[in-house]
Order: structure tokens, then C-alpha cells, then sequence
């Protein structure tokens, strides 16, 4: 398959490809947090971007992924679920025409089995165990609450990079109703458990006795929910509460982990209004958190020629001189193909392809607008085309690897980042000499 | 089965970005010119209701969009606050601070139950009948059954109390083909239609919800019919590309429209070939949605994709293809 073609990419500075900046950002990364709006395809970049590493470096590279396309999972070998890490067979890479220098390693996160071994963990003795995992409340809790998937997708990342069995760990980060959730999810699981509030409500069903002052509550809350449950949860949290300091701990490690400068995010969208919108809110939040936001990739984008006055100039002319165009075409001459023969129905297909040129370059030209916004907030950012079909294997996620490091000719080109000044960053913005050099035109150098 | 929009109680799913809220804000919009009373929710309170009636931001307290259609963003504090003031007759918002505080505590704790606000918020609206439909732009496919499960699995977990009455009557609700039914929108692509499918063939066992409709959305035109897509292959060839640019160019042929004819073929080849890897899940679609099951297919706006503009040309088309 092959990539459409049009205009160069535009060097982000300097007359350094966007490629080269990815490569040296890899270069001292072991950490990606790979996060993004729902439906742009960033299950699919997480894993060509380690498809693609392993290919070109000579290290360990795991992908943890969340909820792959079952085609996509059984690509990477991933049929079976699991929690275990499992290697993508070299001969994999040898049936796509590739000989990695690396190691690729896949996993899935199951959440359940993720939560029995953090509470074997952490609790205090095997008989707390077994009463944790018996709670009716348990399973309900780890399985069905959003933030749980959140979290446990935290721990897990915390403790294979403890294990220091990969050079270069990549997480897709759940889908989530707030794309950020679980940056937060380990302190407000930490604050919960810690919280008076807390000890508060169980301390009734410790002593048996209620206080004055909680009395009130109860007595709405019995109504409300009544006092068996009420007791169920109580007890739940008690039982957890022992865990608290691991907890505590544990979610330290993972913000520490989190800043680390070995650790970057991926921001992944595709240039439509919403998912873009989206995008530049992460990478606002982000940066309110003092997190580096190392790459944005840009998926599923129209090729620039959509933009090029000439084309869209034929486009038109295509659409309003169909039959004369026809005409003089069938005038010349060599002989026309035979399925030209009918003039009528070359104007009809001329006309055709003039008008969804026009239909798609209104289409291209709301995302350069988007590419422009996008431009305000990313360190290296690459633009993935429309690829021939989709990515459902390991040779369609090491081409999708490829645009990655070296975006074709015809891929959109990118504007660098407009200095915004003060924050530090792990992407190296060289000061480009003379003017407003920071941000060259869109349309730069395009003929190739 | 029950028409569409002669439902009570509609959700609109699917895969995180194939337009639910442009779709949810649709219906509404045509509930609402069909001289319906109509309510639009969405169900995760991030102002994309707002940006597609262009109103000013919606909140818990309904806002008035246009005549009979109204809009509102979920929050589960006032829904609760709401709550305990309707079944328990607390007074005053001040007493009912710390309750909702501790409250807020035992939801986190206690999954479901921020979900039965929610869903339990949007089922009394119907049962008190302030709107003839409420439609909910609810949350993705992925926490769509987690969402609409809540009732059962409260109803389960929790035996006596206000909760379980409440529970009893949603579920009442819900369960009713007549009343509830949920919408699953897809774009003919791969993950988008896997999890259509899936919740589909999920949802009714899992939430007892009914499957209302499965909405296409974002189909692309076809490009050619059968005979002319020959025609444009052998257009695409190089002699007849090259006669197109010289008819284009006049006598002396530039080299500058030879490329600006590649560029315009090119963006042809690759318009048939979006087209055509849709055209396939669209068929996968077709063929796994019940045939009793209305399926509406809405096609990719090339023109404004969001904003009012937008919602009027979805509302349209909707209202030919329910045949409104």
C-alpha cells in the first residue's frame, strides 16, 4: 500500500525532520503515556509506536493496552487475555519484512486480576485477604467502578517499571469519560482511603456505638439505603483501611513516576472539531500538572495536496467544463481506453472527481485550522495519514510506526510550537535564527 | 415496535467521537419540531450540548433551546440534592451540605450509585411527565452497560430502603420497550461497528433496556456507479492523465497541471478507498442488526460538522429516514 503522495513535510526547525526530533525524544524516554479523546485510533498509534521501537532499537519494548480491537490483539498475540506480558514472535516481524533489532512484549490489563494481586499486596495477612475477596462490595467496586480501571492501570505501569524487565514501557490509558481521570485516580484513591470522612462512617460499626454527632446521618442514610448494605460497606472499608500505607505509598510512586523526566505523554486525535478540541484541553491539563506532553500525533489526516491552488483549480474546472473537457479529450489523437469511449460518461466521472476534490478539500482545509491550534502545545508532533485499510496487524502498525519516525512526502506538515516561554520541557526547541523563525509558513517548501 | 421518537426515554451510544452528541441534540431538535416536548441530557456534563446548539452552557437546570426543546447537563450532586428533597423532604440546601459531602463518599464507594442519580434523574423526569421524550447523550459504549446496569445491580445489593423503591419503579421504566430504548450510533469502521455489535447483543440481556435504533453515521457517498468506476481507472491511467492535463493546459502542457491532476486523481483514489473499507462494516452492520430493528444511515457532512447548521441537516435527514 502506499502512503499518497504530495508535498514534503515541512521541517520543524532549523531543516530538522520531524523523524529526527521523535527519534532523539525516544532516545531518553522509558515511559509513554499514550492519552487522547475516545475513537482517534490511540490503541493503534501506542502499539506501532512500539512495533515501530522495537524494530529500530535493540531494546525491550512492552506495550500495556487496555481494550485492543480483537483483531488488533491477536496481531500482536494477545488472543488468550491475560495479565501476562507475552512476546510477539519475531517471525511475526519477518512475515511484515522487518528484522527487529528489539523485542516486542504485549500485555493486556485485566482489572480484576490487577486488583487481586494488589490486595494480596498490600494487605496485611492472608486471612484479610480472603475476607477482601469474598466482600460482596469487592468485585462490584474493582470491576464496575470507572475509576478503578484508572487506577489499577497506574499500579500496574508503577510495578512493571519496578520489575525493570523492559527498556521502554508504553501505556494506552483507558478510555475514559475524562480523558485524565486517572492522573488523578491514585491520590483520590490515597485520599479516600485516609479521609476522616471515612473513618468517620466505619467507626459506628467498629465500636457499635453511635455518636451524637453521626447519629443524623445514619438515620438518613439507613433510609436511603438501608442498614444492611450500610454495614457491607462499612466493613469493606475497614478491611481496606489496612491497606491504607501501601496505598499511600503506592500512589506516591506513581506521580514520582508520572514526573519523572524519563516518562513523556502522547496526545492522539484526529484533526475534527471535537476530538482536537479535546486534545489541546489535555495538553492544557497536562501542563497545569507539570507533565511533559513529549508528542502529539495527529491521525487519520487528509494529505496537504487538498490545499495546492493548482489542484484546486483543476478541481473546478473539472466540476464546471465536464462535457467541453470530455469532448476535447475524445478529439485527440491517440485512441482514448475503452471505458473512456462514451463522452457522456467521461464527463459524468470528470465532474465526479472534480466535485469530491472540492467536497474534501473543505474537509482538509478545517483541519489545518485545527493543525494551527494544535501547534500551540505540542514538543514534536507528526501527522499519520489515511492509511489503505485498517490497522489490524503487525504490518499495518509498522507502517503506521513509520509515518511515525518518517512521514512520507505528502503527510501534513506540522508547525513547530510558537515559544510560549518559561516552561521547561524534555523537548529540545533550538532558536531558529532570524524573525519568527519558531513558526514557518504551513505551506512552506510543498513541491517536492 | 415502537416508533422512535414515540418512545419516552431514549440513550444515545457508542465508541467515544462517532457523533452521539450531534446526533442526541438531533433527535431532540426534531422531537421538538414534531411539536414534541422534548429534553436533551448529556449525561457527562463537558459543554458539547452547548457547542451544538450553540447556546449558553447548559446545567442541571434546564435550559430553553428553542420552542419545546430543552437542554441539560448531568450533575449528580444536584441530582442527589434533588433527590433527598423529593423523597426524604430535607429542607434546606444547608442541612443537606454535610449529608451530600458523606454522601459523595459512600457513591464512590458504593458503585451504582452515582449512576442511579444519574439515570434515576433522567427516569423521574419521565415518569412525572415534564417532557413527552427525554433523550440522553450518554456515556461510550465501553461504560454504557456499567451505566445502565446500576438499577439491577442496586436493586440487588440493596434489599430495603428509599433506594430499592427507587430502583423497583426505574426499572419499571426501563424495561418497558414502549417507554426506553437506546440508540447505538456507529461510523463504518472497524472499532466503532465491533462495539455497536457487541453492545447490541449485550444491552437487553445485561440492562433489560431495548435496542431502539442503530444509527450509521458519517457514510460516505459513492463516488461512481459500477460502470463509471471503470471509466475512472482507466482515467486514472497514465496516457489518459496525461491527456487530461494537455486538454487542461491548452497547446503547450505545463508540467504544473500534470501534477495538479495527479494530486486531484489521487484524492479520488483515496476518497473510493475510505468509501469502500466503510462500505464494509456497513455491510458487517447491516447483516448482525436485528432486522426488526430500524437502521438509519446519516451521511459524512462535508460542510460544517458541528454547530446549529449541522444539527438542522442531521435532524433532517433523520426525519426521512424514520419517514417523519
Amino acid at each position: 500500500m502506499s502512503p499518497q503522495r504530495a508535498s514534503k513535510v515541512v521541517a520543524e526547525e532549523a531543516g530538522e525532520p520531524t523523524g529526527g526530533r521523535l527519534e532523539r525524544l525516544m532516545a531518553t524516554k522509558e515511559i509513554i503515556v499514550a492519552c487522547g479523546p475516545g475513537g482517534v485510533g490511540k490503541t493503534t498509534t501506542a502499539a506501532a509506536l512500539g512495533a515501530e521501537m522495537a524494530a529500530r532499537s535493540g531494546g525491550r519494548v512492552l506495550v500495556l493496552t487496555v481494550d485492543p480491537a480483537r483483531r488488533l490483539a491477536d496481531a500482536l498475540g494477545m488472543g488468550g487475555l491475560g495479565n501476562e506480558a507475552r512476546q510477539v514472535p519475531p517471525e511475526a516481524f519477518a512475515a511484515a519484512g522487518v528484522r527487529p533489532r528489539g523485542e516486542l512484549w504485549a500485555a493486556m490489563l485485566d482489572t480484576a486480576a490487577s486488583w487481586d494481586a494488589l490486595v494480596r499486596r498490600h494487605a496485611p495477612d492472608p486471612a484479610t485477604v480472603s475476607r477482601i475477596l469474598a466482600n460482596p462490595l469487592y468485585r462490584n467496586i474493582t470491576g464496575r467502578f470507572a475509576r478503578s480501571h484508572e487506577y489499577i492501570a497506574m499500579e500496574r505501569l508503577h510495578e512493571l517499571r519496578a520489575e525493570g524487565r523492559y527498556d521502554l514501557l508504553i501505556v494506552d490509558t483507558p478510555p475514559s469519560n475524562d480523558a485524565l481521570d486517572f492522573l488523578d485516580a491514585p491520590e483520590r484513591m490515597a485520599e479516600f482511603f485516609g479521609s476522616g470522612l471515612l473513618r468517620w462512617l466505619v467507626a459506628p460499626y467498629r465500636s457499635r456505638l453511635l455518636n451524637l454527632a453521626s447519629r443524623p446521618f445514619y438515620q438518613v442514610a439507613d433510609r436511603i439505603l438501608g442498614t444492611e448494605f450500610l454495614k457491607d460497606i462499612a466493613e469493606f472499608f475497614l478491611l481496606f483501611q489496612q491497606m491504607y500505607d501501601g496505598f499511600i505509598r503506592r500512589a506516591r510512586g506513581v506521580g514520582q513516576m508520572l514526573r519523572d523526566p524519563a516518562t513523556t505523554f502522547m496526545v492522539v486525535t484526529t484533526l475534527e472539531p471535537a476530538p482536537a478540541g479535546e486534545a489541546l484541553r489535555l495538553a492544557g491539563e497536562l501542563e497545569r500538572r507539570g507533565l511533559q506532553l513529549g508528542l502529539l500525533v495527529a491521525n487519520k489526516a487528509l494529505p496537504a495536496s487538498f490545499e495546492e491552488p493548482d489542484a484546486t483549480r483543476v478541481a473546478e474546472q473539472l466540476v464546471r467544463h465536464s462535457a467541453e473537457l470530455a469532448q476535447a479529450m475524445a478529439e485527440g489523437t491517440t485512441r482514448l481506453p475503452a471505458a473512456l469511449s462514451d463522452p457522456a460518461r467521461l464527463a459524468r466521472v470528470l465532474a465526479g472527481v472534480g466535485e469530491s476534490f472540492s467536497n474534501f478539500r473543505a474537509v482538509a482545509q478545517r483541519e489545518a485550522t485545527l493543525l494551527e491550534e494544535l501547534a500551540e502545545v505540542h514538543e514534536v508532533a507528526v501527522t499519520v495519514p489515511h492509511l489503505a485499510r485498517d490497522v489490524v496487524d503487525l504490518p499495518g502498525l509498522l507502517e503506521v510506526g513509520r509515518h511515525l519516525f518518517a512521514p512520507p512526502e505528502g503527510a501534513r506538515a506540522l508547525p513547530a510550537r510558537r515559544s510560549r516561554g518559561g516552561r521547561p520541557s524534555g523537548g529540545s526547541r533550538a532558536d531558529a535564527p532570524g524573525g519568527d523563525a519558531s513558526r514557518p509558513p504551513r505551506d512552506a517548501p510543498k513541491d517536492a | 415496535m415502537t416508533p422512535l421518537l414515540e418512545r419516552r426515554l431514549l440513550f444515545v451510544t457508542g465508541k467515544g467521537g462517532v457523533g452521539k452528541t450531534t446526533i442526541a441534540a438531533a433527535l431532540g431538535l426534531l422531537a421538538a419540531s414534531l411539536g414534541k416536548r422534548a429534553l436533551v441530557c448529556e449525561a457527562e456534563p463537558r459543554g458539547a450540548l452547548s457547542a451544538a446548539y450553540e447556546c449558553e452552557r447548559t446545567g442541571f437546570e434546564p435550559l430553553k433551546v428553542s420552542s419545546g426543546l430543552y437542554a441539560m447537563s448531568m450533575d449528580t450532586e444536584a441530582s442527589l440534592r434533588e433527590y433527598l428533597k423529593l423523597n426524604l423532604r430535607l429542607p434546606t440546601a444547608g442541612r443537606i451540605g454535610p449529608v451530600a459531602h458523606a454522601f459523595d463518599f459512600v457513591a464512590t464507594a458504593a458503585p451504582g450509585v452515582r449512576e442511579i442519580l444519574t439515570v434515576g434523574k433522567l427516569c423521574w423526569e419521565v415518569r412525572e411527565r415534564h417532557y413527552d421524550l427525554v433523550i440522553v447523550d450518554a456515556a461510550t459504549t465501553g461504560h454504557f452497560i456499567g451505566e445502565l446496569a446500576a438499577p439491577v445491580g442496586i436493586n440487588e445489593l440493596v434489599r430495603v430502603g428509599a433506594v430499592r423503591s427507587q430502583t423497583d419503579w426505574m426499572l419499571e421504566i426501563l424495561s418497558d420497550p414502549a417507554q426506553t430504548g437506546v440508540c447505538i450510533v456507529a461510523t463504518p469502521e472497524e472499532t466503532p461497528v465491533n462495539e455497536a455489535l457487541e453492545l447490541a447483543g449485550r444491552l437487553e440481556g445485561e440492562t433489560g433496556v431495548a435496542l431502539a435504533a442503530v444509527i450509521a453515521n458519517r457514510v460516505l457517498p459513492e463516488l461512481f456507479g459500477r460502470g463509471d468506476e471503470e471509466a475512472f481507472e482507466a482515467l486514472a491511467g497514465t496516457s489518459a492523465r496525461r491527456r487530461l492535463a494537455a486538454v487542461l493546459a491548452g497547446a503547450q502542457g505545463s508540467r504544473r497541471d500534470a501534477a495538479a491532476v495527479d494530486a486531484v486523481i489521487e484524492a479520488a483514489r483515496l476518497a473510493i478507498r475510505v468509501r469502500r473499507g466503510g462500505a464494509e462494516h456497513l455491510t458487517r452492520l447491516r447483516e448482525s442488526v436485528p432486522a426488526q430493528v430500524p437502521l438509519l444511515y446519516l451521511p459524512y457532512l462535508f460542510g460544517r460538522s458541528h454547530g446549529p447548521r449541522a444539527i438542522r441537516q442531521v435532524a433532517d435527514t433523520l426525519a426521512e429516514e424514520l419517514g417523519q
